[in-house]
């Protein structure tokens, strides 16, 4: 078990430091969401209470976009050099490989969520009317439910002609119900009409289900010759 | 069983002819809508085949991934197994929201258990694949209707084209777009690695439904929605002409299946003989024919 996480330990490691010294997917994230606020505030430019309304659906469909960035981005790297197929020959554990893989790209987006936030709190003029406490339950599930099965959706669009594509085609169908939990619990903690409770029970449903389906599948994605 | 194919098509085309008569002619006219329910008998009809299309791809998906080692084959018959006792026996001792009958859910889970040894004892693993592309392909076609004339009946009804919050609504078109990446998928994959990637996403896809289901039924709760004709009780006449019409959508959902069963089959039997060819003649001018037969076989799909 100790080699388990060691294996997925160095992997994180490997990818936070690639990333940290080229800075290309964070790069791109930031700018992409940061252009699709200011379209947004172009688009609507709503009162504050409306904002309220609309806002928990902008910040979400920014992060999702932001997000295919990075995830298309995460096995592409595996690809130069074989280093994918030397890991398929290899005896480490799959599961490994998409753990670290999954959370290398959930503090990735959380980061990229940490930064953009404030941005959409200035634009907007928002204020929370419900728990804004509540409303980081919902970003940590909402972004391990988006990354999960991002990370597992990439793996499989990589095996695709024009795979860039193929992944937002796959991710978002499966991901609607998540992104409506996402959007739907952050607007009732906004307005504060509704309690949110059901939708971090839904979004935690379903993290668990897709992350026993990813770890149970990922092996036969991987092997998939 | 070849012959049979040609009585089945006259078969069927009979009964889809006797169905259009009874839902046109025979059916009583609804009370409160008129005519335009007359839509129902193909609506609903579409629907029942396509959710039992889309079942039947995902028992095929998961017997196929199953189907990788002896281990996973028993282990999945087993908790195969296990769901249809578990089901059986929650049916009855959970409580249940009023209106839904312990029976029907029971009939529902056992239904999965039922499918898995039906399928597995009928198609051989390498068939299984096709069974899941026939259903898929088929049953995306099937939803394909139901969302057409679903708008078209609720625009003089509703009074409004769609309704966003409306569960049944909304949660078939959710199964559609999954099943539409299914069939992306398939496409744009390298037909070496086509059938477990295909598989895999089946399998997200089924486990999203309940989830998909249940978010939206909670979406409704916080949204208006319109008020949905034809409540519980049916008229006894219009249910029968309901059954024969979907009995005739069964026979043509079926005939279209083994034609496209077939016509897939032959396919990969073509592709293994030009890649077998190609292997045994390397430089030869078989090669270079067969390579250009290529784009024909992918022109089917």
């Amino acid at each position: 078990m100790r080699s388990f996480w060691s294996i997925a330990l160095a992997t994180l490691a490997k990818d936070i430091r690639l990333e940290w010294r080229s800075k290309d997917a964070l790069n791109a994230m930031l700018f992409f969401s940061l252009l699709v606020v200011v379209i947004f505030v172009f688009s609507f430019d709503p009162l504050a209470e409306e904002s309220r309304h609309i806002v928990g659906g902008l910040v979400w469909v920014a992060f999702l976009f932001a997000a295919v960035v990075a995830l298309n981005q995460t096995w592409a790297r595996e690809l130069r050099n074989q280093v994918l197929d030397a890991y398929r020959v290899s005896p480490a554990a799959a599961n490994a490989l998409f753990l670290a893989k999954a959370l290398g790209n959930f503090i990735l987006v959380g980061l990229l969520e940490g930064l953009m936030a404030p941005l959409f709190v200035i634009f907007y003029n928002l204020r929370a009317l419900g728990p804004a406490w509540q409303l980081i339950p919902v970003a940590l599930l909402g972004t391990w439910a988006l990354v999960v099965n991002g990370t597992f959706f990439a793996a499989m669009s990589i095996r695709t002609r024009s795979r860039e594509l193929m992944l937002p085609l796959l991710l978002f169908p499966v991901s609607i119900p998540a992104v409506l939990g996402m959007v739907a619990g952050t607007t009732s903690i906004l307005t504060g009409e509704n309690p949110a409770h059901f939708w971090i029970v839904l979004l935690l449903t379903y993290d668990v289900v897709f992350t026993t389906a990813c770890i149970g599948l990922f092996e036969t994605v991987l092997q998939a010759e | 069983m070849k012959r049979a194919f040609p009585i089945l098509a006259v078969l069927t085309a009979l009964l889809l002819a006797y169905a259009f008569y009874q839902a046109l002619w025979v059916a009583p006219t609804d009370a409160l809508q008129g005519d335009v329910y007359r839509i129902i008998y193909y609506h609903v009809p579409s629907a029942w085949t396509a959710f039992l299309l889309f079942f039947i791809n995902f028992i095929a998906s998961v017997e196929y991934l199953a189907s990788a080692k002896p281990s996973t084959k028993r282990a999945a018959k087993w908790i195969v197994i296990a769901i249809g006792i578990a089901g059986c026996v929650a049916a009855y001792v959970v409580p249940l929201p009023a209106g839904i009958r312990p029976s029907a859910i029971a009939m529902t889970v056992l239904a999965i258990p039922a499918f898995y040894f039906l399928i597995g004892k009928y198609f051989p693993e390498q068939n299984l694949d096709l069974l899941a592309v026939t259903a898929a392909e088929v049953g995306v076609v099937f939803c394909t209707i139901v969302l057409v004339t679903g708008p078209i009946w609720a625009r003089p009804v509703w009074g409004i084209w769609w309704a966003p919050g409306d569960i049944r609504l909304t949660s078939t078109l959710v199964l559609w777009l999954i099943y539409v990446s299914y069939l992306v998928l398939r496409r744009f994959s390298d037909s070496a690695q086509t059938q477990k990637l295909a598989a895999v996403l089946a399998v997200f896809g089924a486990l999203d439904v309940p989830l998909v289901y249940f978010s939206i039924w909670f979406f409704r709760t916080q949204h208006p929605q319109p008020v949905i004709g034809g409540g519980g009780s049916m008229d006894p006449r219009m249910l029968h002409v309901l059954l024969i019409s979907w009995m005739a959508f069964l026979c043509f959902a079926f005939l279209v299946c083994w034609l496209r069963y077939g016509l897939e089959k032959l396919r990969r039997e073509v592709e293994e003989a030009e890649a077998l060819e190609s292997l045994l003649e390397p430089s030869g001018p078989a090669a270079q024919t067969s390579k250009a037969r290529v784009p024909l076989s992918r022109g089917i799909l």
